[in-house]
C-alpha cells in the first residue's frame, strides 16, 4: 500500500520573474515499511520534496497523497493537525525545544494530541528505552551530545505514532559512531515496527543502509534503485 | 505544559529577562512616585485651602450658593445638627452667618465680609484663634469683633477701638451696630486680610436680625476618603429639596481647574516616560521573536497550531509584564511610604509664602495603593499590547522559510 504518492509535483520559485524549478514533475510512490534515501547534489530539490511530502510547503503544481488523502487541498490548520497525527520529523539540527527535558520533548507532540498522562508516560519510557536514553529523561538538550539529541529527536518523531518519518539529513551533524548508532536504531524500528522512513541525505553511510535510493537531479528523479 | 514552556522560555536569557523586568519595574516606580507626589501635593494643598475657610463640605438653604444673600439664611433644628454631628465621618459642624456690610471708623468706610461664627467650632476647623496677632479671641455672645489686620490698617483702628458696621439685615431690616475690636487677625491672603470681620454667632444674628438663622454650615471632615460617604449620610438626614449639600470641589471650582491643568501637564511627562519604556520592551520582544523564528517554524512543523504557539509567546510576555509590574509595586511601596512619612520640605520664597498663609511648606507623597495598581496596570497593558507583535508574526510565519532562514 502506498503511504506517500506524488503526481507531477512541481515547485517553482519566482514564477513571475526568472522561474527557478526546485522540483519539476516528480512522481514517486513510497510504500509502508520502506527505508528510502533521497539523494542528489545540493540544490537538486531533496529538502523541497521532503517539505512538500511533509506538508510543510505546498507544491506549485501536482498532487501529494498521504495515506490516500490529497494534502495539498488541506487548510493551514488542517495541515498542522495532519502533520501532528501522521508525520514524524527528524531535522538536521535536531531542533529539540531547549527549555524542555528529553522526556518533555518526546512527550510534547502527544500532549498536543491530548493523550492521557498514563499513555504519554508509557510511550516516553518505551521510546527512550528504544533509543537507549532511558537514563537521560531529565536532561535538557544542552546537556546531551549531538548523537543523543538526534536520538531524542527520533523518539520525539515516533511518539505520536506517525504513519511515516521524514528525516532531513539526520546524520549531517553527527560523528561516525553516533551516525551508526542512529542508523541502527532507525533500521531496527523500521524492521520491528514496520515504520516507514524517508531520508534526504548526502551521507554515504545512510545511503549504504537504505533499501531504496531515489536520486534527484535538477528537480527531477534521475534514478530510482530498489535494493530489496 | 504550555505554561511551563512559557515560564522556562522567560528564563532562557536571564540577563535580557532581568533587563526587561527592570525597565517595567522602573516605569512603575517612577510613575507611582510621580503620581504619589502630585496627588500628595494636591491633597495637601486642598486640605490647606479647604480648612482655611470652606470646609470639605457645606450645607446651605437650597439656592444660596447661586445667590449668596442673607435672605436665604435658614434655621436648622438642634436635633438635625446633632444627627449630622453623630455621623462617623463628620468631625464637626461649623455654623456661620455671613453677609457683606460697610465698616467704618471716623470718616473712612470700607466694604467687608461680616461673619458670625461659633468661636469654638471655628477654631476646631480653621484655627482662627491661631491667627490672632494682637488682642484676644472671641468668646460666645460677647459684643466684640475680630478684624483682619489689613482692614484695621485701612480704617486706622487697633485693639480696644470701636468699629461701626452697617448692612442690610434679614428680609431688609436695617442692620447697624458698633463693636469693640477685641483682636486683630492675620491672613496670608491679602484679599482676606482686607475684608474679614468676625463676630460671635449670636451677636451676628442679633446684628442681622436673623435670630437662630445661619447662611452656611461648614463641615469638618478629617479624612478625605470620608467626604463622599459623609455627605451622602447627611443627605439621609436632611431634606435635600430644602437644603443643598455641597462638596469642596463645587465650592472651589478654580482649585479643581488648576488641579486638572497640572494633571494635564503631567500626562505629557507620563506619555514620554511610557513611550521610552514601551520602545525598550518592544526592542526585547523584537529580538526574542527574531531569535526564535527558527524554533517557531519547527514547532508549527511538528504540529503545534499557530494559536497555541502564539498563546505561549503571549503568555511569556504577559508573565514578564506581570512580574515587572508586581516588582514595581513592591519597590514603589517603601519609597512612597518614606516620602509620605517624611515629606519633602520647601525652602526659600515659596516656603515663606506658604507659611505666610499659615500653611506648612511641605510636599508629602500620597500613599494610596490604587496609585501603584493603576501605574502597574498601565505598564502591564502596554506590555500586553506590544505582545501582539509576535502573535501577528507567528500568524504569518511560513515554517519552511523560518527554518531555512
Amino acid at each position: 500500500m502506498d503511504v506517500i504518492k506524488t503526481q507531477g509535483v512541481t515547485k517553482v520559485y519566482n514564477p513571475d520573474k526568472i522561474p527557478v524549478y526546485a522540483l519539476n514533475g516528480v512522481d514517486i510512490n513510497i510504500e509502508q515499511g520502506e527505508f528510502t534515501a533521497i539523494v542528489g547534489p545540493s540544490g537538486s530539490g531533496k529538502t523541497t520534496l521532503l517539505n512538500i511530502i511533509g506538508g510543510l510547503d505546498r507544491p506549485s503544481d501536482g498532487e501529494v497523497f498521504v495515506g490516500g488523502q490529497d494534502i495539498s487541498q488541506l487548510s493551514d490548520n488542517q495541515l498542522i493537525d495532519f502533520r501532528k497525527e501522521y508525520i514524524g520529523f527528524v531535522f538536521q539540527a535536531y531542533n529539540l525545544i531547549p527549555v524542555l527535558t528529553a522526556k518533555e520533548n518526546v512527550e510534547f507532540v502527544m500532549l498536543l494530541q491530548k493523550r492521557s498522562k498514563e499513555e504519554r508516560d508509557q510511550r516516553v519510557k518505551e521510546l527512550m528505552d528504544s533509543v537507549g536514553l532511558s537514563d537521560k529523561l531529565d536532561s535538557r538538550p544542552a546537556q546531551l551530545s549531538g548523537g543523543q539529541q538526534q536520538r531524542v529527536a527520533v523518539a520525539r518523531a515516533l511518539a505520536p505514532k506517525p504513519t511515516f518519518i521524514l528525516a532531513d539529513e539526520p546524520t549531517a551533524n553527527l560523528d561516525s559512531k553516533s551516525t551508526e548508532n542512529l542508523l541502527d536504531i532507525m533500521a531496527r524500528l523500521n524492521k520491528e515496527e514496520n515504520m516507514t522512513f524517508v531520508f534526504s541525505t548526502h551521507d554515504q553511510r545512510v545511503i549504504d543502509r537504505a533499501r531504496r535510493v531515489v536520486t534527484l537531479v535538477d528537480g527531477k528523479i534521475s534514478h530510482d534503485e530498489r535494493r530489496d | 505544559m504550555l505554561t511551563k514552556l512559557a515560564w522556562r522560555n522567560i528564563w532562557r536569557n536571564k540577563r535580557r529577562t532581568w533587563i526587561t523586568i527592570a525597565s517595567i519595574l522602573f516605569a512603575v516606580l517612577f510613575g507611582s512616585f510621580m503620581e504619589s507626589l502630585q496627588e500628595g501635593a494636591w491633597g495637601n494643598m486642598i486640605s490647606n485651602v479647604v480648612n482655611y475657610y470652606m470646609g470639605y463640605g457645606q450645607i446651605h438653604q437650597k439656592g444660596y450658593w447661586e445667590e449668596q444673600v442673607i435672605d436665604k439664611a435658614f434655621a436648622l433644628p438642634a436635633d438635625k445638627i446633632d444627627a449630622i454631628e453623630s455621623i462617623d465621618e463628620i468631625g464637626g459642624v461649623v455654623p456661620r452667618l455671613e453677609s457683606f456690610g460697610l465698616v467704618s471708623a471716623t470718616n473712612i468706610t470700607r466694604g467687608a465680609l461680616v461673619v458670625g461664627v461659633d468661636p469654638e467650632a471655628e477654631q476646631s476647623m480653621t484655627q482662627l484663634a491661631d491667627r490672632v496677632s494682637e488682642g484676644s479671641y472671641l468668646v460666645d455672645d460677647e459684643q466684640a469683633v475680630l478684624v483682619a489686620e489689613g482692614l484695621a490698617d485701612i480704617l486706622k483702628l487697633g485693639v480696644q477701638d470701636t468699629l461701626v458696621i452697617i448692612s442690610q439685615g434679614y428680609h431688609g431690616v436695617n442692620a447697624a451696630g458698633k463693636y469693640l475690636i477685641k483682636g486683630l487677625v492675620n491672613f496670608g491672603s491679602p484679599e482676606l486680610n482686607k475684608q474679614m470681620v468676625y463676630l460671635p454667632l449670636k451677636t451676628a444674628q442679633d446684628f442681622y436680625g436673623a435670630d437662630g438663622l445661619l447662611t452656611s454650615i461648614a463641615l469638618k471632615i478629617d479624612d478625605q476618603d470620608d467626604i463622599d460617604s459623609g455627605l451622602a449620610a447627611i443627605g439621609e438626614v436632611l431634606d435635600t429639596t430644602a437644603y443643598e449639600i455641597m462638596k469642596w470641589d463645587a465650592l472651589l471650582p478654580d482649585l479643581v481647574q488648576a488641579r486638572s491643568l497640572d494633571s494635564a501637564g503631567n500626562y505629557i511627562v507620563y506619555f514620554i516616560l511610557y513611550s521610552i519604556i514601551a520602545f525598550g520592551i518592544f526592542g526585547t520582544i523584537l529580538m526574542m521573536t527574531k531569535e526564535r523564528e527558527y524554533e517557531f517554524g519547527v514547532l508549527i512543523g511538528i504540529g503545534m497550531r499557530r494559536v497555541a504557539l502564539s498563546s505561549v509567546v503571549w503568555m511569556e510576555i504577559i508573565l514578564l509584564g506581570m512580574l515587572g509590574a508586581l516588582l514595581g509595586i513592591v519597590a514603589s511601596t517603601p519609597l512612597v511610604w518614606y516620602f509620605n512619612q517624611n515629606p519633602l520640605r520647601f525652602s526659600g520664597n515659596y516656603a515663606n509664602t506658604l507659611e505666610k498663609f499659615g500653611f506648612e511648606p511641605i510636599f508629602p507623597a500620597a500613599f494610596d495603593l490604587s496609585i501603584f495598581v493603576v501605574q502597574a496596570a498601565i505598564v502591564f497593558v502596554i506590555t500586553a499590547i506590544l505582545a501582539i507583535y509576535p502573535w501577528l508574526k507567528i500568524r504569518r510565519l511560513e515554517p519552511v522559510k523560518a527554518m531555512r532562514d
